[in-house]
């Protein structure tokens, strides 16, 4: 067995769909003794924020996207509905707050953890959460729109604490 | 040497393991934790988990759509 034992991810996309990865696989290598750093940059970054009531989710350019109705007769439930919409129709002012809302409601129904329970359980397990310095500045967001016990800090801490990673992931 | 039980039906993945993670971490070397869950993909996963943890998995079993796994903590 190699004596590395750390896990490096960098978390670069801020979608609903794209937030649960890095969380997932990042909580659940810490549970299995591994230590781990997540490094969140551009879009990424948006996973630190206090509130993440924006995270959406976009069918638009998406067709891998199942769209199944969350609720109804079960019939209905299985259909789905994605191959039978054209993609132009996401384009459409509010559809994507619809499939965001929709995507909430099946994972709700589903049991699926959620993005701040994930995060906290991340930080309850003592995963490293950093956010990019550099993105904060181009975003123009500030310290005090992230979440407490989070480090802030460079490319080359990455880079460093990589060094002692056995599985690196881009996200 | 203590039994202690989790109920873990209902949650997906990877909420089992990480509730098992915490409830293990409470507990003392030679204590034994009983979860049981609904996940379909959490015999895999748990074999997996007590490979890489050190901990044993004593039993696992399927019944009634539950899965119940028996782990003793490792010292």
């Amino acid at each position: 067995m190699s004596e590395k034992n750390g896990m490096t991810i960098i978390a670069s996309k801020g979608t609903l769909d794209w937030a649960f990865p890095p969380f997932i696989v990042g909580s659940t290598a810490a549970a299995m003794g591994k230590e781990v750093t997540i490094f969140f940059t551009f879009y990424g970054l948006g996973l630190l924020l206090k509130d993440l009531s924006s995270l959406r989710v976009s069918p638009q350019g998406n067709p891998a996207m199942p769209m199944k109705m969350p609720f109804g007769p079960k019939w209905l439930q299985k259909i789905d509905f994605a191959p039978k919409i054209p993609n132009i129709m996401w384009n459409i002012p509010g559809m994507e707050l619809f499939a965001t809302s929709m995507m909430k409601k099946t994972m709700k129904k589903n049991n699926i953890a959620t993005i701040e329970e994930l995060r906290d359980v991340c930080l309850e397990m003592g995963v490293k959460l950093i956010a990019c310095e550099m993105t904060i500045g181009m975003f123009g967001y500030s310290r005090k729109d992230f979440i407490d016990g989070i480090e802030y800090a460079g490319a080359a801490t990455y880079l460093d604490i990589a060094q002692g990673s056995n599985h690196d992931l881009f996200i | 040497m203590t039994q202690h039980t989790l109920d873990a039906t209902g949650l997906n993945c990877p909420m089992p393991i990480l509730k098992a993670k915490q409830a293990l971490a409470k507990m003392e070397a030679q204590d034994t934790l009983e979860v049981t869950c609904t996940d379909k993909g959490s015999t895999k996963d748990f074999i997996a988990f007590c490979r890489q943890t050190g901990n044993t998995l004593l039993s696992h079993e399927a019944k009634d759509n539950q899965f119940i796994f028996n782990i003793e903590k490792s010292a």
